[in-house]
């Protein structure tokens, strides 16, 4: 996070290529804190995941964007305006976690109605090809599956071919395939040079689709930087193996980043997996089922929140508000 | 969050940047009526295609009145027939059912279940959510009413001058707005599962004692009393009035009434509203 670009003339003097920007944001829903002096911008062109757990702060964020909720410090700007004024909206495109969408009305009206809210929304045709609904449009969104009714409200969100698109866990409940499908139409949205927010608790989604990954834990940014950064910034290996040592006694060991019990064994997360299986091997040779992996993003994330959350332990945890 | 790979992004943008750099998009007062007119248009599709909206509140009426209005329509009642009483009495009561319930169970629902929320984020004009609703309830209610005065006509024996058929028909579609206002109260302080039971408490019992199933002069002293603080009670006696032909002052007292009602649930529904902007919008 870089702090300058928050200084001299905000927010008038917001530079064009920022879509979105929270500076110093904090929420609060009665004591609970969602939300904790939380800054970052999305820029033009940019996919900017938020990470984290159920309750981490995602909604909240998404709401904030939105002008859906006012928050109780700090500034938001969308395209340098305020998130409820028109002129931010118009811009916007939102793809929110709904429990039920009016089932009696045709994909197709869904679609023409959202389209008419934007002054200048793509064509039919278009929104069909990009978000893969060909053939649904005369259907009744009550008698889509799931996985089709995802890239419905997919389309809601892109209809006015907005600059900026908001999608709050977008694949939840989608099988491999959908997912993987959806990823594709998600960059090449990002491709034609419009900004996304996605948040998700997938760490492999953040992975495969960020430039950006914010990694969010009880409402505060715990990590942040490109996936490779946020990897790199914790141990880089995963040792596996059964020992009769104990978890403190491996803690100890020099080298070693944490260490958790796992089925059958013990996990144990390095930066220097060769000295540490050196020693390892040396103080205990009924060391066993050794496996040594690269940390991956599910790793690196668990590491991080739960580095951080040591220190945050007394912070209540919050549920994310349903919509 | 600023780095060489985002920069590379941007270059590679293809949107150009006059649009993404220009401020304000504003809409045309043509592209805003279609909205309204768009809102409205996808409201009443979604209601008709639901038989469990369409049975009670277009059904029930034509029904009813079969059954009590058809075997003894021509006799005098109240200073018309039978058969043209019921039809004000009927027709209310189909007016009541289709405000109440798209207003009451329609907003609990959507504000309930997350739906409201999508269309709140989207640029949609905040007040055409609540003026398609009325638009619908109004329409909805022409083709009950429509359907009901044929009947009344064919088999009801119901005969008034052509201006009293317009009266009363005017009277009960303006008949929406008290409780589509009460149904937005309701929307706004009851749950999505909550709300069809409540919407039914208040619509039956409103109903009954307000004189539209049976006669109010055939109710009891107690009845006829708390008649006059229930709203069905005085949009029947406007509508009676439009059958009799003629405008009375106690027309301007139940007009009264019926304005006071709707500012009160409103005022109820702007409570319930400020709380869940507190809620979810706070």
């Amino acid at each position: 996070m870089t702090t300058q670009s928050y200084v001299a003339g905000y927010p008038q003097q917001t530079p064009p290529k920022v879509a979105a920007e929270l500076c110093g944001v904090s929420k609060y829903y009665g004591e609970v804190s969602a939300l904790n002096n939380v800054s970052f911008q999305i820029r033009r062109g940019e996919l900017v995941s938020l990470l984290g757990a159920n309750g981490a702060g995602k909604t909240t964020a998404v709401k904030l964007l939105l002008g859906l909720a006012a928050p109780n410090q700090g500034t938001i700007r969308i395209f340098g305006e305020n998130p409820r004024s028109p002129g931010a909206k118009m811009r916007v495109g939102a793809m929110l976690q709904v429990a039920k969408v009016p089932e009696t009305l045709r994909v197709r009206e869904h679609i023409e109605l959202f389209s008419c809210y934007y002054p200048n929304p793509l064509p039919l045709p278009t929104i069909v090809e990009r978000t893969g609904i060909d053939g649904l449009e005369n259907r009744l969104f009550g008698e889509l599956s799931g996985g089709q009714k995802q890239r419905v409200l997919f389309a809601l969100a892109i209809c006015g071919d907005p600059d900026l698109l908001f999608l709050d866990e977008p694949t939840v409940g989608l099988d491999v395939d959908s997912r993987r499908t959806f990823w594709r139409e998600i960059r090449a949205f990002v491709e034609r040079g419009r900004s996304v927010l996605l948040t998700t608790h997938y760490l492999e989604e953040a992975d495969a689709l960020a430039d950006q990954i914010l990694v969010l834990n009880c409402g505060t940014i715990v990590a942040e930087g490109t996936p490779a950064k946020i990897k790199a910034s914790v141990a880089g290996k995963t040792i596996r193996c059964s020992t009769l040592l104990s978890l403190d006694q491996l803690r100890v060991i020099a080298g070693v980043s944490s260490v958790r019990a796992q089925k059958g064994g013990v996990e144990i997360l390095t930066s220097r997996a060769e000295v540490v299986l050196r020693e390892l091997l040396a103080v205990d040779a009924t060391v066993a089922d050794i496996e040594i992996v690269s940390t991956g993003l599910e790793e690196a994330f668990l590491e991080i929140t739960r580095r951080e959350g040591a220190g945050n332990q007394n912070e209540t945890k919050m549920e994310e508000v349903a919509l | 969050m600023i780095s060489p790979a985002n920069t590379a992004n941007i270059t590679a943008a293809t949107r150009d940047t006059a649009t993404w750099e220009q401020g304000k998009v504003a809409r045309t007062m043509k592209q805003t009526l279609r909205i309204y007119f768009n809102e409205a248009k996808a409201e009443f599709l979604i209601r008709m295609r639901l038989p469990g909206y369409v049975i009670p509140t277009i059904l029930f009426p034509l029904m009813f009145y079969s059954l009590f209005g058809l075997s003894h329509s021509r006799a005098a009642l109240a200073g018309t027939t039978v058969g043209a009483y019921l039809l004000a009495s009927y027709g209310i009561f189909g007016v009541i059912a289709i405000s109440l319930f798209a207003f009451g169970v329609g907003v609990a629902v959507e504000r309930g279940q997350g739906w409201m929320q999508v269309k709140r984020a989207s640029p949609m004009p905040r007040f055409a959510y609540f003026a398609a609703k009325i638009a619908m309830s109004m329409l909805f209610s022409l083709i009950m009413l429509l359907l009901l005065f044929a009947l009344g006509i064919v088999a009801g024996h119901a005969r008034m001058p052509f201006m009293a058929w317009v009266g009363l028909s005017g009277t009960l579609l303006l008949g929406v707005l008290p409780f589509a206002a009460m149904g937005l109260a309701v929307g706004y302080f009851a749950g999505p599962n909550s709300a069809p039971a409540i919407c039914n408490i208040l619509y039956l019992p409103m109903s009954f004692a307000s004189g539209l199933w049976v006669p109010i002069q055939f109710l009891p002293n107690v009845v006829q009393r708390i008649a006059l603080f229930l709203p069905p009670y005085h949009l029947s006696q406007l509508a009676l009035d439009r059958i009799r032909g003629g405008f009375s002052t106690a027309d301007w007292v139940h007009i009264a009434a019926l304005n006071g009602f709707t500012l009160f649930f409103l005022a109820l529904a702007a409570i319930g509203y400020r709380r869940d902007e507190g809620k979810t919008y706070g």
